[in-house]
């Protein structure tokens, strides 16, 4: 079953889109939202990813692992299997900042920064990403392109980390995973709107400027909706290329449901129709 | 059918409670009998706590918040592991009412209680409670009162507007059962003899600050730190989070902690705009990482309004999990306003989260208000007086719900 019903799915420049991330060609796609949740987003390419076959990494920060199992079960994969046939790393923020805080850990820990009181950079962190993502040599039927999926880069902001700190993340985990492994990156960044927050401010623009696809997730600017939750904002970018081309970008008005997300054109929501 | 699983086998989360995280998922909705590939490690068993019951949309546990009207719209209560955070008005009345229903309803439900306060001692806190309204005469006279105003509106038939006659009538507030969910008399206190027999523990920062840290100073301030040791400690302890083999706990844990974020606490961001933006923000994290993993339920008051770094706030949005703001009129120009003089302020449901689902319930009303009438905290939903006025001329009355003229 299609997670994106309506016209989002039958326009073929998505569809290549679709194939070239499924393919892994070292994308980085940047996930925004702003005035909304934009979580249906990473649900979406957290089954996309784990259907398609690939190895995925998930830095899971703002839920718990059993939120993200029981929403996959109704997009039709199981978290608890892809993990244990080791398609799918885990790493449960919540669950493992409870364990680093109270307990001094023997080894680097990923969440290592949160013990100390000035942590200069993530670099435990993207070691554990780049030994989840290693390839394994041992000649088996090996999974397709890594992906590393975070959810969300905002909250390492809002746990002492600088911006700066956070894209050098970024930074080596795309030298490691896009351009070594010809694998994907998919972050989730909040836009903070007018609400002055500097730090992820610089994220988001930084971000912004280094990815291939941005899906932004808006709340309508005339307020709450019943029939249409949002507007989703899609822009294609090829940042390697000289910035004359123009990206091409499409919208989208979306309302969740249960198991899917239904897509319309502006104003053609069938609640109006 | 409040029948849910122990988190017996170590730390679950939010789910785990109704489906067991690590092997097997059990929702409360399973039929009881042996299990195909159960080991006896992971049998669960379905017990029902008192005071708790599952949600209707996603089989999530909660526990009421004191007030059944908010339960109502948070979508049916607080989903146990999750923190609630009321913005607090700006003098901390009403929300610290809301702080006093909640503790109150953990006393009743034989829940176990966690005050924290810089404040107030938790122990004058609690003699503070508002008693249960367990007499059934008073109920029945609300639910009358209810019922009064709905039979008015019924018998009258539209002649103009009849296409709306078909709508479902608008509830003046939310509906509620009574069932899960306690009414309090805000004018009497709390019988002692209640308040004896229940379970808590106080956290009153002046009497820890003192006291040795075993944490490597991070940049959480003291305060927080000692707080977070002190919950982590009681939640072990008393088995909460089913890792302390001794202790099988089948209770909730209620946290109460007031005043989060104020200069009480030994936090600045109350006061200057270059505070110490991390501090909070990093003992939300922590916090919630100790939610999900045990059987608790937390509200938090904080005095957002006080904040000056606004980028704080949002953070702060996005670390908790549901947000409810209280705006009470006192001291504003709405005070004056005429269509606002049956209420005392305005409830704002900033946020509510989308657990274990990608949608969430959520009221098609925004516009919502509060009162202190007859010594019980009541929300409505906002409507204009004029409604009421006319009602052989217009037929557009409070059961139209998409007009909200102001």
């Amino acid at each position: 079953r299609s997670f994106w019903k309506g016209s989002l799915a039958s326009a073929s420049s998505v569809s290549t889109t679709w194939t070239e991330l499924r393919e892994g060609l070292g994308k980085l796609t940047l996930l925004c939202d702003a005035n909304t949740d934009g979580s249906f987003l990473v649900h979406h390419f957290l089954s996309f990813y784990l259907k398609a076959n690939c190895k995925v990494c998930f830095v899971a920060l703002i839920q718990s692992f059993s939120h993200y199992n029981i929403v996959g079960q109704k997009l039709g994969v199981s978290l608890t299997v892809a993990r244990e046939c080791g398609q799918l790393v885990f790493l449960e923020g919540l669950k493992s900042s409870v364990d680093v805080f109270f307990r001094a850990q023997a080894e680097p820990h990923p969440l290592q920064f949160l013990r100390e009181a000035n942590a200069e950079n993530l670099q435990p962190l993207y070691e554990f990403v780049r030994e989840a993502l290693k390839p394994v040599d041992d000649g088996e039927a090996a999974w397709r392109c890594p992906v590393l999926l975070v959810d969300d880069l905002s909250v390492l902001l809002s746990l002492g980390m600088g911006a700066v700190a956070v894209l050098d993340f970024i930074h080596y985990c795309r030298a490691t995973v896009c351009w070594e492994r010809k694998g994907n990156i998919v972050a989730l960044v909040h836009d903070s709107g007018d609400t002055e927050d500097e730090e992820n401010n610089i994220l988001l623009n930084g971000l912004s400027h280094q990815s291939h696809l941005i899906l932004r997730a808006e709340g309508l600017a005339t307020g709450f909706c019943r029939d249409v939750h949002g507007q989703l904002r899609i822009l294609w970018r090829t940042p390697s290329q000289p910035t004359t081309q123009r990206d091409q970008s499409l919208t989208y008005q979306y309302k969740i449901q249960d198991k899917s997300v239904s897509f319309f054109a502006k104003g053609m929501s069938p609640a109006v129709l | 059918m409040a029948a849910v699983a122990t988190c017996g086998t170590g730390a679950g989360s939010t789910g785990s409670v109704v489906a067991a995280g690590s092997k097997n998922h059990v929702t409360s909705f399973q039929r009881r009998g042996p299990r195909a590939s159960g080991s006896d490690s992971s049998y669960s068993r379905l017990v029902s706590i008192a005071g708790t019951r599952p949600s209707v949309r996603n089989g999530q546990l909660l526990v009421s918040t004191g007030l059944p009207a908010l339960d109502q719209l948070l979508g049916g209560g607080l989903a146990v592991g999750t923190v609630l955070l009321i913005e607090e008005d700006k003098y901390n009345i009403y929300s610290s009412l809301l702080f006093k229903y909640f503790l109150a309803e953990g006393i009743i439900n034989g829940h176990t209680l966690l005050v924290a306060s810089a404040k107030e001692d938790p122990a004058d806190i609690l003699q503070e409670l508002p008693a249960p309204l367990l007499d059934d005469n008073f109920k029945k006279d609300f639910d009358e009162e209810a019922c009064n105003h709905k039979t008015a509106e019924s018998n009258i038939k539209m002649k103009i507007a009849w296409r709306y006659q078909l709508l479902p009538k608008m509830e003046a507030g939310p509906v509620s059962s009574s069932r899960f969910g306690h009414y309090y008399d805000a004018s009497k206190k709390m019988p002692q003899e209640l308040i004896e027999a229940s379970k808590w523990h106080g956290f009153f920062f002046p009497e820890k600050s003192s006291s040795t840290l075993n944490i490597e100073p991070c940049s959480l301030t003291h305060g927080y730190i000692k707080l977070l040791q002190f919950i982590q400690n009681i939640i072990y302890e008393e088995g909460f989070d089913g890792s302390n083999p001794q202790k099988k706990q089948k209770n909730i844990l209620r946290i109460g902690i007031q005043n989060l974020g104020s200069p009480l606490w030994g936090d600045d961001i109350c006061c200057t705009e270059n505070g110490n933006s991390h501090s909070l923000t990093k003992f939300l994290y922590v916090l919630r990482g100790l939610l999900r993993t045990s059987l608790s339920a937390c509200m938090i008051t904080m005095p957002t309004h006080l904040i000056q770094n606004k980028a704080i706030i949002s953070r702060v949005t996005n670390l908790s999990d549901t947000v409810v703001g209280l705006e009470s009129f006192i001291g504003s120009e709405r005070e004056t306003n005429p269509l606002y003089k049956d209420y005392h302020g305005l409830i704002h449901i900033r946020q509510i989260p989308r657990l274990n689902n990608l949608i969430y319930d959520v009221s098609d009303v925004k516009d919502l208000a509060f009162k202190l009438k007859r010594k019980l905290f009541t929300i409505e939903f906002l409507h204009t007086n004029t409604d009421r006025v006319n009602t052989e001329k217009t037929f557009i009355t409070s059961d139209f719900r998409v007009i909200h003229v102001f």
